[in-house]
């Protein structure tokens, strides 16, 4: 039997070759005994994710495509750390450089592409490296010691990944290109003059339309010098000055290559038992250096080994995003108008954002944005179906949310897509392909989703696309039907229906709002009271009288239950400034109390850990003598306002983050919000207050104040969006007070700032608070407003005696 | 069947509750938004938890640990949990609150 099967070898076990084999095994899952060679000693991985690893901002291990088990679950034999150094095609065998010979019925090479190395003087010192492995990246950053200088040579997508890597790792990063402007290839002049202002902003210092002459040291890296003689210091140099496709083992077999192997529509090479796919092909002329093209060849190429013999592959077109957080850009297709062409412009400079399209006879060519990238998919979707756009010409710049109703939020425009729209780039996955696999499968989470279809499973710049359809799908149509989830078993109404609501309909109690939206049960529950009660609180500030019944027992009692029902108690430590006379007072405190857990909490102060419920008054009168109020650690409400040192101590501070975080806590304190709120002010782009994953985060830099949203830690990571630079501390405090009563006034009870964003776009902020000045002023105003009734320190009140009967036992029996 | 008095109904905030502490243990009192009160040991049968800190809803009352919602005329947790607090007699005469003396039984 087993001999009966016929034998496939894959050469290299990248993404490519491996992508092959996973489509072959959905179509013929026992036609072939399988067997891999891969020069790299580790499983598959996602080549494209080494930036975010390079950066931090991601583990290898979750860079994982296919781990070890996946090999063996599906019977095929890996050689990882081994090189094919040889094909036999008379004999049909390949054979490893260690000497291992194993014969094929067919070949697959997926080899892959090499980094250029420039043939320039010292190109072998230690301390040069390519960027192209995970062994590259382990190199780098053993050299990447914060303060060190690196330069990147080429300014090209993975020069600028790289370069932004090495920066967020604390290094000083040059970029040395040849060219004008960076990314030339996906980017005209003004969108590359964009981008690397927002680079040199972030500390990256750019020599452009300088030629590398020579790399410098004895021996190991040292500087670099240029053409016209002027030299720069280095103690790590990474080429990034493009690819070429590795074709040496097929040349060497007399396969016919040019710059690639050579490739019919079927994949197959000049020889007929051999296939190729991946950077190491060319097809119809055309090289290709990103995952698309590749995941469309592979498809092409299982087809045929499965001997279904139906596909072929034809080109592709592709376009390009930078995956450097924060930074937004969008190419795609022909943006250099040549004669008869029309461009349009769009162009805002407070925000931050150009857009360019390109038209030739009605027909979008190409498509370059930046600062604002929502609408690429669109464009590029309309590009590829040479879509007239003549109807629409006159918005066509502003997106498609300014076509029809544009009251939904950037989530809408998914729904009005056509299912032909193709929503994951890297794995060509369409939207009607994820609608149906949802509604089949009945999936529920965005990791079911990413499984099913591989939608926003490589690069994941449109997880928030895939998760809006999964919402969508999930629950019923968004703008048409009324069916959305319920708020709880008690009432029909949605989360969505509760704040215009009540300001419409003038409700003011909970037992008012239950009687004219008709609930079922008498008194509500768990879920929808405490709901319902901040709602009212937000909508009538001042007016409603917070029902404490409908608290849950941490907000009821200002203190957080611990799991054997004692309570902590956390006071407020301003910015995370604290003094010897506060410490001490506090030492006391505790020992008086004898409290049994002292504990420096993530929040940068100091939490009190085990106090009975009759105790708490005694305890907060005594803080609240000392000078503390509340922390509010238990709340759904503004918790803390991390700081760093800044400007006042920190030499690379640049402007007082310790001294703003104070203004800021000091003016947010006992807000309540639809779920906790964290502030955190850093000092400079190190970012040592970790202010981009808080909802509400500020960086500072030399210029002024970069204002970051919508991020948070715990369950699930979200790094924050960039929102605007502001360049006075009162433009702070008043962006974060609108920012906050938006929030306030528009999310769901307990989404937090994250889903919520991720719900109702960043444009949507971004309208609100940056493009509308009225508007932001409006909402600062009315966040002072609720302020003025918040800012009574719970604590004090209840030392005073208030709600007494809380802490005390109604009788006790002998 | 003893009685002791133990407070007023006023005590007890309206869907509120309160403790009676007990040699062998605490006893939470519930006034439901209707002024119908019930006792039950104040010990979740999930895990221990304080019921007399739960937010109080119908004749329900939702532990503060983990959410587990417990029948307040029975004691039994709501399914699909499955565990009892074990219910105490009280009476409310002329807005004084009496409870029984012996400790609870589980009368599902
Ligand atoms: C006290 C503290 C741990 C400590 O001793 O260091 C803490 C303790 C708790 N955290 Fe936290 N978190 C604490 C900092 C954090 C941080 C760090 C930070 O703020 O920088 C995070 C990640 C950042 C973030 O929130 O984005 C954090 C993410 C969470 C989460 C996950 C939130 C999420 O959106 O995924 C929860 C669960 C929740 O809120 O539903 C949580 C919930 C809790 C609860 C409230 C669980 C509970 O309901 O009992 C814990 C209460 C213990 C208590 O009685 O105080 N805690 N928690 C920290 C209080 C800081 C303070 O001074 O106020
Ligand atoms: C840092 C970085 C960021 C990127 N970002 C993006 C992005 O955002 N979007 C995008 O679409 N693309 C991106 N790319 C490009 C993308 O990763 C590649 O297009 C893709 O990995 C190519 O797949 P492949 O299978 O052809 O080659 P590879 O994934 O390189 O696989 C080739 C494998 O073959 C092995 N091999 C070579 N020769 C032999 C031999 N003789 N014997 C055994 N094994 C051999 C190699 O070691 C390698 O493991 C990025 C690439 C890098 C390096
Ligand atoms: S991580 Fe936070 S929620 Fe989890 S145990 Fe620690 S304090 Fe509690
Ligand atoms: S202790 Fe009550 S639900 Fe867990």
């Amino acid at each position: 039997m087993e001999q009966k099967k016929k034998r496939l070898v894959v050469v290299g076990n990248g993404m490519a070759g491996i992508r092959t084999i996973e489509e072959l095994l959905k179509m013929s899952a026992d036609e072939f005994n399988i067997t891999v060679f891969g020069a790299e000693p580790q499983p598959n991985y996602n080549r494209i994710l080494l930036s975010p690893v390079l950066s931090g901002e991601m583990p290898f291990q979750d860079t994982v495509l296919n781990d070890w088990s996946w090999y063996e679950e599906n019977h095929i034999t890996l050689h990882t750390g081994k090189t094919v150094t040889k094909i036999d095609r008379m004999r049909c065998t390949v054979e490893t450089d260690d000497g291992i010979v194993v014969p094929y019925d067919r070949l697959l090479i997926a080899t892959g592409s090499n980094p250029i190395m420039l043939p320039v003087p010292g190109i072998d010192l230690p301390g040069v490296i390519g960027y192209r492995s995970i062994a590259d990246v382990e190199q780098m950053l053993a050299a990447a010691q914060p303060g060190k200088r690196a330069v990147v040579i080429g300014g090209g997508l993975l020069g600028l990944e790289a370069a932004n890597g090495l920066s967020l790792r604390g290094m000083q990063v040059s970029v040395v290109h040849l060219c004008e402007w960076p990314m030339e290839r996906q980017l005209d002049k003004v969108g590359g003059g964009l981008l690397k202002e927002a680079l040199e902003k972030r500390g990256l210092k750019f020599y452009l339309s300088r030629q590398t002459d020579a790399i410098l040291g004895e021996t190991a890296v040292t500087g670099l010098r240029f053409k016209d003689g002027e030299e720069i210091a280095a103690d790590l140099v990474v080429m990034s000055a493009g690819i070429r496709p590795n074709i040496a083992l097929a040349k060497s077999a007399g396969i016919h290559c040019e710059r690639g192997i050579m490739v019919s529509d079927t994949m197959q090479t000049y020889d007929p038992k051999i296939y190729s796919v991946g950077e190491c092909v060319q097809h119809r002329g055309q090289t290709y250096g990103l995952v698309a093209p590749l995941f469309e060849q592979a498809k092409v190429a299982a087809n045929h080994l499965a001997q279904y013999g139906r596909m072929r592959y034809e080109g592709s077109s592709v376009s390009t995003k930078l995956k450097v957080t924060g930074i937004d850009l969008f190419s795609a297709g022909d943006f250099n108008p040549v004669a008869g062409d029309d461009e349009l412009l769009l162009q805002d400079a407070a925000r931050g954002v150009y857009k360019k399209l390109v038209l030739r006879d009605n027909k979008l060519r190409g498509a370059v944005m930046y600062g604002d990238t929502v609408d690429g998919p669109w464009y590029f979707q309309m590009m590829r179906d040479g879509t007239d756009v003549s109807e629409m010409r006159e918005h066509l710049l502003f997106g498609q949310m300014h076509l029809g109703d544009s009251g939904h939020g950037a989530k809408a425009g998914v729904m009005d897509m056509p299912d032909t729209a193709e929503i994951c780039g890297c794995n060509g996955v369409c939207k009607g392909t994820i609608v149906n696999t949802i509604i089949d499968k009945k999936l529920f989470t965005l990791d079911e989703v990413r499984a099913h279809t591989k939608a926003s499973a490589s690069c994941g710049s449109c997880t928030g696309l895939v998760e809006a359809i999964l919402a969508n799908t999930v629950g019923g149509d968004y703008s048409a039907k009324p069916s959305k989830k319920p708020i709880c078993g008690c009432t029909e109404y949605a989360h969505q229906d509760m704040h215009k609501t009540i300001r419409e309909r003038s409700l003011k109690t909970i037992p008012e709002v239950m009687k004219a939206l008709e609930w079922k049960t008498e008194d509500g529950c768990h879920v929808c009271r405490p709901a319902l009660n901040y709602y009212l609180l937000a909508a009538w500030p001042g007016e409603y009288v917070d029902d404490s019944r409908s608290r849950f027992i941490n907000e009821r009692v200002h203190a957080n239950i611990q799991k054997d029902g004692t309570y902590s108690v956390i006071p407020r430590i301003w910015g995370g400034v604290t003094s010897p006379a506060q410490l001490r007072a506090i030492a006391e405190i505790a020992e008086r109390h004898e409290v049994p857990t002292v504990h420096i909490t993530g929040g940068q102060r100091i939490g009190l850990y085990g106090i009975t419920k009759e105790n708490l008054p005694k305890m907060w009168a005594e803080l609240v003598e000392a000078g503390f109020v509340s922390g509010h650690a238990y709340g759904k409400s503004l918790r803390t306002v991390k700081t760093c040192v800044g400007s006042e101590w920190c030499r690379f501070g640049t402007q007082d983050s310790t001294g703003l975080g104070i203004k800021v806590e000091q003016m947010t304190w006992g807000s309540w919000t639809p779920h906790k709120f964290k502030i955190a002010v850093s000092g400079c782009p190190r970012n040592c207050a970790e202010a981009t994953i808080k909802d509400f985060g500020i960086v500072c830099v030399d210029s002024g104040y970069e204002i970051h949203v919508g991020g948070n830690g715990g369950v699930k990571v979200r790094v924050t969006d960039f929102l605007c630079k502001v360049s006075s501390e009162a433009e702070v405090l008043e962006y974060c007070g609108a920012f906050m009563q938006l929030y306030r006034e528009d999310a769901h009870y307990l989404d937090r700032t994250a889903p919520w964003i991720e719900r109702v776009g960043l444009p949507f902020v971004k309208r609100h608070i940056v493009d509308d000045a009225e508007g932001r002023a409006e909402l600062y105003a009315r966040f002072l407003k609720s302020q003025q009734y918040s800012q009574d320190d719970p604590w004090k009140e209840r030392a005073e005696g208030k709600e007494a009967h809380e802490f005390t036992a109604l009788a006790t029996i002998v | 069947m003893n009685w002791i008095q133990v407070g007023n109904l006023e005590d007890i905030p309206r869907q509120g509750s309160r403790v009676v502490k007990t040699a062998t243990g605490e006893i939470a009192l519930f006034r439901s938004v209707d002024d119908q009160v019930f006792a039950l040991n104040n010990r979740c049968p999930h895990k221990g938890g304080p019921l007399s800190q739960g937010i109080v809803h119908g004749k329900r009352v939702t532990c503060p640990l983990h959410s587990w919602v417990i029948d307040l005329e029975s004691g039994e947790a709501i399914s699909p949990d499955i565990g009892c607090a074990h219910r105490l007699e009280v009476r409310v005469a002329h807005g004084e609150l009496f409870l029984e003396a012996e400790a609870g039984v589980c009368k599902a």
